[in-house]
Order: C-alpha cells, then sequence, then structure tokens
C-alpha cells in the first residue's frame, strides 16, 4: 500500500482508490443500428415509434438526437470501501460500469483509479460453447487478464470451486445453465484484483449458488479490498454494501450510507418511478407499469396477505396476435413467483391502439423485505422476446408479522428468510395443531 | 395504518461512513493528485476525455498471452466437428493449385520460367492464401467477438493480431506441403531462400495492415461484409498467382506493383524458386507499401477503437 518511497505530502489517509471528476458520456442516437442495448433502444424507440412515418419521409439527419447517458458526476472511493450503485433502468449505471472497465471512454471528465482493478459485467465473457470446461477456464481467465502461470496455479481451486470435476473435459454447450454460471464465476472468482466491479452477476444462478457468490464477495469486501457493486437487489446492496451512491438521469442523485441511501430509493419509487418502454420492431409501447393494492389504488407497499395487481398499460401500434405476457416476482433470494401465459395459456388473442392488461396476485404469501416486478412479452409462437424487463416495478411489503400470530425469538431473521409462506401448520407430538400463515386475521 | 420498517442488516453495526464524499475540487490533495508532476505510479490508470490511454501499448505487451489464446481458441474452433480437419487448410490450397495449373498453364499456356508449373502456381498461392484468410478472418473479427468488446477490456489490436496469425498457422502448414511438393519434383531453392523470414514478414505485415483496416471499418460499415469475399475473389486473378508478373508489360508494372501482394508474391518465387528475376523497383513500392498500410491500419484502428462498443 504506502510505499517508503513515495512522497508524502498528504496526511495518513487512505487514498482514493477510485476518483471520479465531472464525468459525461453522450450517445448520439438516431444512426445507431436496432442491436442497441436495452436504455438506448428504447429512448431510440420512443423518440421514433410515433413520429417514424412521418421522419422516414424527411431527411435522416433529422434523426440525430443527443443523450447525455452520464452527466457531471463526481465522486471518490477510498480503498477498501464496499460502494452499491442504485438507480432505476436507463440512470445511467451501466454506462458509468462500461466507462470505469475501459470498455468505452467518457465524452467528458475524468476517473482516476489506483490498483489493479477487474470487472465482471457479465458472468461467462468469453466462453465458448465448443471448448471443454478445461479450455474454457483457460480462454476465460485469459479474457479477464489473467496469465498462464496464474491460471494453472489457481486451476485446482477454480475447479473445486466450481464443482464440475467430472465434466471438465466436456464441450461447455452440453452443460446445464447451473453448471456453466457455476464454472465461469468460479473462474472470475479467482481473479485477484484490488478493485473489483461487478454488475448484476449475482441475478443468474439458483439461490444456493446466487448465496455463494454473494459470500465470497463478502469475503472479498472484508480483505480490505475495493468493491463496486451494482444491483437492483437492494438486500444485497444493503447487506453487502457500507455507502451507496444513487444515479438517477446520468447525474449522482444521493450518495451516503447504505441504509438511508436504499430507504430513501424505496420511498421515492412509488412517486417517481415510472417504468416505460418500447419495441419499434414490433411497435409496442409499455406507457406504464403500476402496482395497486386490494381497493385499487397505486401503491408501493402492501401488507402480507394483501392482493397485488400489477397493471400494464400499453400502445399497440402494430396489430400484435396473440402475444405472450409474463409477470414474475422476485426477492433477495431471486424468483419467488410467475404468472406465466407459456403455461397458463390465458393470452390476449390481439393487442392493438392503447390498453390495459392486469395480473392480480391474489393474498400476498410473502415476508416483510423488497420484492420487484419483472415482465416480459413473447411473439405469437413464443420464441421471440418482445420486451424482457428484469425490474419494471418496486415494492416492498411491511407489516408486523406479531399481528399474524409470529412469536418466534428469532423474529428479526425473516426479513433475510425465503421469502414466500405457503401457509402450513405443524403437527406436534402432543398432538397441538399449529397452522401458520400469512392472511391476516382480521380477515 | 401505522407502517413499519423493515429494519435488519449486519451492516448497521460496521462503523460509519462518511457521508456525501462527493468530491469538491478544491479539496487539497485530490485535485494535485491529477497534475502532470505525479509521476503514474504502478497499476494506476487514468482514464480521461478525448485523450488516447499512454498505457496502451503497456497493456498489449500485458495481455500478450490473450494473442495466443485467441489464436488458439479459433484453431481449435474451426476445425471441431469436421470431418477432415485440419486437411482442410490443405485440400483447399491444393484444389485451387490444380485449377489455376490447368487453367492458366494447360489452356492458356503462360510461361513459366523452365519451373513446373504446379510449383509456380503453389508459391503463389502461399502468399496469397495467407493474405486472403487474414483479410476476411480479422475483417469478420470483430463483429464475431462482439461479445467480448461490449463486456470487457483488453486492447482490441489483440483481436486482429491474432487472427492474422490463425491464419498463419495455416499458411505454415501449406508450407509444408509446399516442401513436399518440391520434393516431389526434386527441385532445389536457390540460394536466396535465406532472404524468405524477411518475405513473410513483408507478408504478415500486409495482412495485418489490410486487415486493421477492413476490421474497423467492418464495426462502423457492415458493407464490408459484401466488399471482402469481392476482393478476395477479383484479388486471386489480378494478383500474380496463376502467372508470373514478367507477362504483364513493361511499362504497366510499377503501377501493377502498388498492390503489394505482387511483391509478396514475386519475392516468394525469386527466392524460394529462383523462376524470375526480381524486379526491385517493383519490391521496393511493396514495402513501402505495406509499411504505409502498417501504420496509417493502426493509425485508423486506434481512432475508431474507443467507440467500438458504442457502435457495434
Amino acid at each position: 500500500m504506502s510505499d517508503s518511497e513515495a512522497p508524502s505530502t498528504t496526511p495518513a489517509m487512505p487514498d482514493p482508490a477510485i476518483t471520479i471528476e465531472n464525468l459525461g458520456k453522450r450517445y448520439t442516437i438516431g444512426h445507431q443500428r436496432a442491436n442497441g442495448d436495452g436504455m438506448r433502444h428504447a429512448i431510440e424507440g420512443a423518440i421514433r415509434g410515433p413520429l417514424a412515418w412521418l421522419r422516414s419521409s424527411r431527411q435522416k439527419k433529422l434523426q440525430q438526437v443527443d443523450f447525455w447517458a452520464l452527466k457531471d458526476v463526481s465522486f471518490q472511493i477510498k480503498q477498501g470501501e464496499v460502494v452499491g450503485i442504485i438507480g432505476s433502468n436507463g440512470a445511467g449505471k451501466s454506462t458509468l460500469l462500461k466507462i470505469l472497465s475501459r470498455i468505452t471512454v467518457p465524452t467528458e471528465g475524468r476517473i482516476r483509479i489506483d490498483g489493479r482493478i477487474a470487472s465482471l459485467l457479465e458472468v461467462g465473457t468469453g466462453f465458448h460453447q465448443e471448448l471443454t470446461g478445461r479450455e474454457n477456464i483457460f480462454l476465460n481467465g485469459a479474457i479477464l487478464g489473467m496469465t498462464r502461470a496464474e491460471i494453472i496455479r489457481k486451476f485446482d481451486e477454480i475447479v473445486e470451486f466450481s464443482e464440475i470435476e467430472e465434466f471438465l473435459d466436456t464441450p461447455v454447450k452440453r452443460y446445464s445453465s447451473g453448471m456453466y454460471v457455476r464454472l465461469a464465476f468460479a473462474v472470475a472468482a479467482h481473479l485477484e484484483p484490488e478493485i473489483l466491479i461487478v454488475d448484476e452477476v449475482l441475478a443468474v444462478g439458483d439461490a444456493a449458488f446466487q448465496k455463494k457468490c454473494l459470500g465470497k464477495m463478502g469475503s472479498f469486501a472484508e480483505s480490505g479490498r475495493t468493491v463496486l457493486f451494482v444491483s437492483h437487489n437492494m438486500e444485497a446492496v444493503r447487506t453487502l454494501c457500507q455507502r451507496v451512491v444513487w444515479l438517477k438521469d446520468g447525474r449522482l442523485h444521493k450518495d451516503g450510507k447504505a441504509d438511508e441511501i436504499v430507504e430513501d430509493y424505496f420511498n421515492s419509487t412509488s412517486n417517481e418511478l415510472s417504468f416505460s418502454c418500447a419495441n419499434p420492431d414490433y411497435g409496442l409501447i409499455i406507457q406504464k407499469v403500476v402496482l395497486r393494492n386490494d381497493r385499487g389504488e397505486e401503491s408501493n407497499q402492501f401488507h402480507p396477505g394483501e392482493d397485488l395487481i400489477v397493471e400494464i398499460s400499453y400502445d399497440a401500434q402494430k396489430r400484435l396476435e396473440e402475444p405472450y405476457v409474463v409477470l414474475g416476482v422476485q426477492g433477495i433470494n431471486g424468483s419467488c413467483f410467475t404468472a406465466n401465459m407459456l403455461l397458463d395459456g390465458h393470452r390476449p388473442e390481439t393487442l392493438a391502439g392503447t390498453g390495459k392488461l392486469a395480473c392480480r396476485f391474489k393474498s400476498l404469501p410473502l415476508f416483510p423485505q423488497s420484492y420487484s416486478v419483472k415482465m416480459s412479452v413473447r411473439t405469437r409462437n413464443g420464441n421471440d422476446m418482445i420486451v424482457n424487463y428484469q425490474e419494471v416495478a418496486y415494492f416492498s411489503v411491511v407489516g408486523d408479522l406479531a399481528e399474524y400470530g409470529y412469536k418466534g425469538e428469532f423474529l428479526s431473521r425473516a426479513s433475510n428468510s425465503t421469502p414466500v409462506v405457503v401457509p402450513y401448520e405443524w403437527r406436534l407430538p402432543d398432538g397441538t395443531i399449529a397452522p401458520v400463515s400469512l392472511v391476516h386475521p382480521s380477515k | 395504518m401505522q407502517r413499519t420498517r423493515i429494519k435488519t442488516t449486519p451492516s448497521s453495526n460496521l462503523p460509519p461512513v462518511l457521508k456525501n464524499l462527493a468530491v469538491k475540487p478544491t479539496t487539497p490533495g485530490g485535485t494535485k493528485r491529477f497534475g502532470t508532476s505525479d509521476a503514474p505510479r504502478m497499476n494506476q490508470l487514468l482514464i480521461e476525455a478525448g485523450r488516447t490511454e499512454r498505457q496502451y501499448w503497456r497493456d498489449l505487451w500485458r495481455y500478450r498471452e490473450l494473442f495466443y489464446f485467441l489464436a488458439w481458441r479459433d484453431l481449435l474452433v474451426r476445425y471441431k466437428q469436421t470431418f477432415v480437419g485440419v486437411g482442410w487448410s490443405l485440400i483447399r490450397p491444393l484444389l485451387t493449385m490444380i485449377v489455376l495449373t490447368v487453367v492458366f498453364g494447360k489452356l492458356g499456356k503462360m510461361p513459366s520460367g523452365g519451373v513446373p508449373y504446379p510449383l509456380l502456381v503453389f508459391c503463389g498461392m502461399l502468399p496469397w492464401q495467407f493474405f486472403s484468410t487474414a483479410m476476411s478472418e480479422s475483417g469478420n473479427s470483430l463483429v464475431m467477438n462482439s461479445n467480448l468488446i461490449s463486456k470487457v477490456y483488453f486492447p482490441r489490436l489483440v483481436i486482429i493480431v491474432s487472427s492474422v496469425i490463425t491464419s498463419f498457422v495455416d499458411f505454415l502448414i501449406s508450407g509444408v506441403f509446399l516442401v513436399v511438393l518440391m520434393i516431389w519434383y526434386r527441385y532445389a531453392p536457390p540460394a536466396a531462400v535465406l532472404f524468405l523470414p524477411f518475405f513473410v514478414l513483408l507478408a504478415f505485415g500486409a495482412s495485418l495492415g489490410v486487415g486493421l483496416w477492413i476490421a474497423a471499418l467492418m464495426v462502423e460499415y457492415r458493407d464490408f461484409r459484401f466488399i471482402v469475399p469481392f476482393m478476395v475473389q477479383f484479388g486471386l486473378y489480378i494478383s500474380p498467382v496463376g502467372f508470373q508478373s514478367s507477362v504483364v508489360p513493361e511499362r504497366f508494372r510499377l503501377l501493377y506493383a502498388l498492390n503489394p501482394m505482387v511483391g509478396v508474391i514475386d519475392s516468394f518465387r525469386w527466392c524460394l524458386l529462383g523462376a524470375q528475376d526480381i524486379y526491385w523497383p517493383g519490391l521496393a513500392v511493396a514495402v513501402i507499401d505495406v509499411i504505409v498500410l502498417v501504420a496509417s491500419g493502426i493509425w485508423y484502428f486506434r481512432k475508431t477503437e474507443q467507440t467500438f462498443a458504442d457502435v457495434i
């Protein structure tokens, strides 16, 4: 860390690991091809959509619009800090990460990074389907910046962590998705950077594996290294990070203690977060997604046992025949439950013009925790995604579990527990039958 | 209804974290450290708008093993699930050699300068095949690796160089075949064969220079996906692969030499077969061509590289 040779002009304060000054990133929208990332795509679509026919008859140049994905962002991260970055879709989180990882360059401002940096924007970057697990460990390791000697040294550890020993010489295209993710994370987990940047890596894999990842990141942070963690999973952010930076519309909105910022974020989302997106190829605009309670009021707070209504307002500019809609609710440990037309088969005959589609999840069997709603719409044949978003709405379940008959000594742990409670009853040896459910006794 | 806050988190008893760390430019030390007088320490990285990173060439060195890994991946993948396998890198030039020998040698009755026509053709095929596969492979390489480009950093130059290396491996395999062919015809190379490494380098440079240009252009203009196969197809006939460049009228030869592959192929024949005297002005043009191509290719590639992730 502090070298004796280094000029000690500054007091003995930990040096900043990352210093960001007036960072800005501008995208020019309009001439980009249709395979841009979700956010750019959405904005492009929203601008083009309603006026597409008008514009196309005019000059193409009109379509070029400047868009600042990040603007005037400045902050510092100290060595050993674990910082979460939050914000709604399109707030600039991914852009910030891409600049920090040097995948793209900023339009303005500068960043100084002190220490070996590694970023994980995706699990398994550079994996090749045709190659075996063993070959991919080397390839992926090299892509992530490890030397051959380093990979050879850590090879056994990586294999052990990934738990795929017997499939080491099988092409990864024959792996289950779980095995694939485990192997990929195992390689990444054995990078030894001083600064680690992680983006939503935990959104994949099963619950047990996610826990393992979180654990690995936790121990990484405890060893005094700097971690930058972007996630929509507020509980993970809160457990892992001491400090949170909240980006909004490409600007730094708030910066402070994790607990406070996350709380603010949740309180604000009810008023400010209105999700919208568009896919110009299919002429579908999702105007908003709102959550309503039993009484039909818009809300982002529910009590256990209440109904949750997810209401989607759409504008189908082209007729959309028999689309599939999938909604899901996810919590700390991943998916809780889903309403899936691909499975239940109740799909709308056609979507044309503006309209609403809703789903009522009855008597939420959920513990007081934070949740988000995911949504996807697929084409008639079910193969192509029209829109697919992990976080279209957020809500929290609040309430005192004591009111529901919970009386355990460790009740406070409910906030980290598996959130879904199917009504159950204990049958004790003495013949007592103890029913437990999240239905409010007043009902 | 009372609102219950979910309280939890082991993090609540962590040491208080400094609030509002947003940097004020006046913070002593904060800005001073950006000063140029501050010599960059090891592992220090400065990302700044509008300035190409100084550490690019250092990074290229740091990622040197990736050249090998990417080439290795492409070679491994290329012949997986094929029946003939590596044999393909022989079959292609072999068949082309037969066709060109028949067309130019037998039907066209082109002069061969006393060399067996198949040898003459294969000697031209060798650098040409290298050049053309390198051109098409590196052209597609960035687009093929777009998932890497949008998710992880490393000098993108690595991708191009390793696809040239991949083609170079094919070149070496064909080279072995040329040796076999020469033994078959009992044809000993002249002493000039000692210059071969230099000409191989020249061929490598030509492939790299053109590859850099096409790869960078392909990212922005996918039109090159259609242009490159044309170049490969025409190039085979425009370059002196199936015939000797001495058949070109004397006054056009310098002009003809502007195609760098003319100089490369001629020199290959000169040092391997001693078939014709080397045309020095042509070789000089080729060397200048290659230097300009590589330099400008690197320049253009570096210029556009930073926006690859945004455009691809």
